[in-house]
């Protein structure tokens, strides 16, 4: 699934949005970043509500394709910063997390494989 | 044979994962195999989280040689009391700072065995911790 169907399906607008978009292949949710460390996948879309530099840190070294915030929660500047220098794209969406899982799973996206 | 140590400062929440995404960009020149590099990836990233939220600083050392991936991590302190009980899934002596960033889970030694061919852990109170974690390369 493109980032750009992604965003729209969930009404998402990006916070961060890096010139090489990947492609979401997988998606995950959860806020225990060790738990999201153990399961990451390259490609995956992460739905948290998590929002400092380690989400960044988790992310990029997963090589996931984005960040998802959900309830219209907003993240600070530096992070954002971050997010754009390692090339992961950072959306924000009015949706609840369940809604957002619901929406990505009933579309296609599949859940991450162990 | 490569050898590149980065000192992990107590608290350093600010630059953590900064070590391991350094040593994932020298396994990806290097062209090591996507999986593996994976793997060193969760591992070493747990290392540095564990010398962030529980020593009071230390270090992580890669070594390249031999078609082995070895990282060697050490600290100054305070030591680990039951290491047997750091290693189950679930238990965690994270602080509340540590915990309302998302970790605290109880997952970083178990993920850091999970993830490497040869795991060995020594510590003593009061002295600091020693881990060696190896992986193959073939």
């Amino acid at each position: 699934m493109t980032l750009t169907e992604l965003s729209a399906l969930i009404k998402a607008r990006p916070l961060s949005r890096p010139e090489n978009l990947r492609e979401a292949t997988c998606g995950y949710v959860c806020d225990l970043l060790s738990w999201v460390m153990a399961r990451g996948q390259p490609g995956m879309a992460w739905v948290t509500v998590q929002t400092h530099l380690n989400v960044i840190a988790v992310a990029s070294l997963h090589e996931m394709a984005c960040v998802i915030l959900p309830d219209d929660i907003k993240m600070e500047e530096a992070v954002l910063a971050k997010a754009l220098e390692e090339g992961i794209a950072v959306y924000t969406s009015p949706l609840s997390a369940y809604e957002i899982c619901g929406r990505l799973m009933a579309k296609g996206l599949v859940p991450a494989l162990d | 044979m490569i050898h590149s140590v980065y000192p992990i400062a107590q608290a350093g929440y600010d630059s953590a994962g900064q070590a391991s995404a350094d040593i994932k960009r020298q396994l990806k020149q290097l062209g090591v195999d996507s999986k593996i590099i994976r793997r060193v990836a969760v591992a070493c990233y747990e290392a540095e989280m564990n010398l962030i939220i529980h020593s009071l600083g230390g270090a992580m050392e890669l070594s390249i040689e031999d078609g082995w991936i070895t990282l060697q991590i050490h600290d100054k302190g305070p030591g680990i009391p039951d290491v047997e009980l750091a290693k189950k899934e679930g238990f965690s002596t994270a602080g509340e700072d540590a915990r309302s960033l998302g970790f605290g889970a109880g997952m970083g030694l178990p993920n850091m065995m999970r993830n490497t061919d040869d795991f060995l852990i020594a510590s003593q109170v009061g002295v600091g911790t020693l881990m060696i974690m190896k992986f193959k390369l073939v």
